[in-house]
């Protein structure tokens, strides 16, 4: 089988991996750097459980041959939190209950990071267009939207994003 | 079994390649390769990609616009200059399959897929393929006619196309049972050039109503030389279904898809688009 050197920076380190041309980028991510943040889901593609970011733009591990991703910069959801804590859209989705299960955060961090990260002032449908390849089958969508747009208003002004109003 | 990447840096070079290799296929965003791939269900055992810098080039400032094979429907809809063909694009799966799904992988997208193929099938496009060290350009019609032969085995380098006189000219939809983003039950795209208050030139397509886009002939025929006005919506929503025999899959019945056609017609020539999507 051929292998090749693939070279890249992932979360911000560089690193060369001997890659086969048929390996995805989950499977080396996952299986193989031990990146459990990177999920499994359908790989079809279909789920967005995957999600990562090459080269800034959401891209899914799981369709995605790890060797195209020669010099790119990877980033997956331990990338999120910084020296200050927790991401902006982390503390969104603890504050707006934008988590159940917890199988699609992952990738619908990456996702929403995606979109904030060149439009930092999204509106709720530009919110939806970018989380949805992303399903979730707990939330009903909506705490993940208001979540993403809490965290923009609050990346915005350089503070914690304001909490949803709790009715319990 | 294992494949084999092969990275080639020269569109003849690729197109040479797979000419030789009867298993090797060409990888575009890989979207629909490497999903097939994981499902053990891979026709090939070789892949192979081209570097080559024209299969990435937009040239879209003047009025014949040339899009390279390449292309990422992200990178279409990053392009001022292309957007005639945002609806299309934008209509492809979510963010991230839009930052991988390629213009030469949609053209030999097979249903439910191929939305932005119905595009440039409306829009006359000409797709530049390379076979071995030949090059040729054929329409969009005729590639369509010569997909099953060759799949695989003709590198598509990219199309060709004149930017339609105004943004009402061309008109695209997309009909979905699962929002914001689904595959097509059906798809509507539509050049509808006016000369004079009357329509000339005009093309409808559709897709998944055949096993590729096809145009509707008969709407053509209802169109050409009227006014879009009431009466002439009217007269092509009449023949909507005429010459089609549309599949019945998971997604709707071959009459459903007839008995809904007219309506979605009538929606995409008078642009109202958006209660369809
Ligand atoms: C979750 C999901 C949602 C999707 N939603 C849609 C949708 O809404 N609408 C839609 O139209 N499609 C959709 N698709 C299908 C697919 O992503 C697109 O059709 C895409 O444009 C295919 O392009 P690709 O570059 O990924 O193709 P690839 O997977 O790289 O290739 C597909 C086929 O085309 C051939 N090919 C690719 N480029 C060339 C070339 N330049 N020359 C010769 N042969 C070539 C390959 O050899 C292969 O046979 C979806 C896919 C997924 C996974």
């Amino acid at each position: 089988m051929s292998h090749l050197t693939l070279r890249y920076r992932l979360n911000g380190n560089e690193r060369a991996d001997l890659v086969a041309g048929d390996e995805t980028l989950l499977s080396l991510l996952r299986y193989r750097l031990d990146t459990t943040s990177v999920r499994q889901g359908c790989r079809q593609g279909t789920c967005g459980t995957c999600t990562v970011l090459v080269d800034g733009e959401p891209r899914l591990a799981c369709i995605t041959l790890a060797a195209t991703c020669e010099g790119c910069a990877i980033e997956t959801a331990d990338s999120l939190p910084g020296s200050g804590g927790l991401h902006p859209l982390q503390q969104a989705f603890m504050d707006h209950f934008a988590a159940q299960c917890g199988f699609c955060t992952t990738g619908m961090l990456m996702a929403a990071k995606a979109l904030l990260d060149v439009n930092p002032s999204p509106s709720r449908e530009e919110v939806i267009d970018a989380i949805g390849g992303n399903i979730c089958r707990c939330t009903g969508y909506e705490p993940i939207v208001e979540a993403v747009l809490a965290a923009a208003t609050a990346a915005r002004a350089g503070a914690t994003p304001p909490a949803a109003h709790r009715h319990c | 079994m294992a494949i084999a990447l092969e990275t080639c840096h020269a569109l003849r070079e690729a197109a040479a390649l797979l000419g030789r290799a009867p298993a090797a296929r060409f990888l575009g965003g890989g979207t629909l390769l490497v999903r097939a791939l994981n499902e053990g269900e891979a026709d090939f055992s070789t892949l192979v990609r081209c570097l080559d810098p024209s299969l990435a080039e937009i040239r879209a400032s003047g009025p014949r616009i040339r899009i390279g094979a390449a292309v990422t429907m992200a990178r279409i809809l990053a392009t001022r200059e292309l957007d005639f063909l945002h609806s299309a694009a934008r209509s492809v799966g979510g963010p991230a399959v839009r930052a991988q799904a390629t213009l030469g992988g949609n053209l030999f997208a097979p249903p439910p897929y191929g939305d932005l193929c119905a595009a440039l099938l409306a829009l006359d496009a000409r797709v530049s393929v390379q076979s071995g060290y030949s090059a040729r350009d054929v329409s969009v019609e005729d590639f369509l006619r010569e997909r099953g032969n060759g799949a695989g085995r003709t590198l598509v380098a990219g199309v060709e196309l004149t930017r339609p006189r105004d943004s009402r000219a061309f008109r695209f939809l997309k009909v979905s049972k699962v929002r914001p983003k689904g595959v097509s039950m059906l798809t509507m795209a539509a050049r509808l050039e006016e000369s004079g208050g009357r329509l000339s030139g005009v093309r409808v397509v559709y897709a998944n109503m055949a096993p590729a886009p096809a145009r509707a002939a008969a709407v053509e025929r209802a169109l050409e030389g009227r006014r879009l006005d009431r009466t002439g919506i009217e007269a092509a929503a009449a023949v909507a279904s005429e010459g089609f025999s549309p599949p019945t899959d998971s997604l709707a019945s071959s009459w459903y898809r007839r008995a809904v056609a007219p309506v979605h017609l009538s929606r995409l020539l008078t642009g109202d688009s958006k209660r369809s999507a």
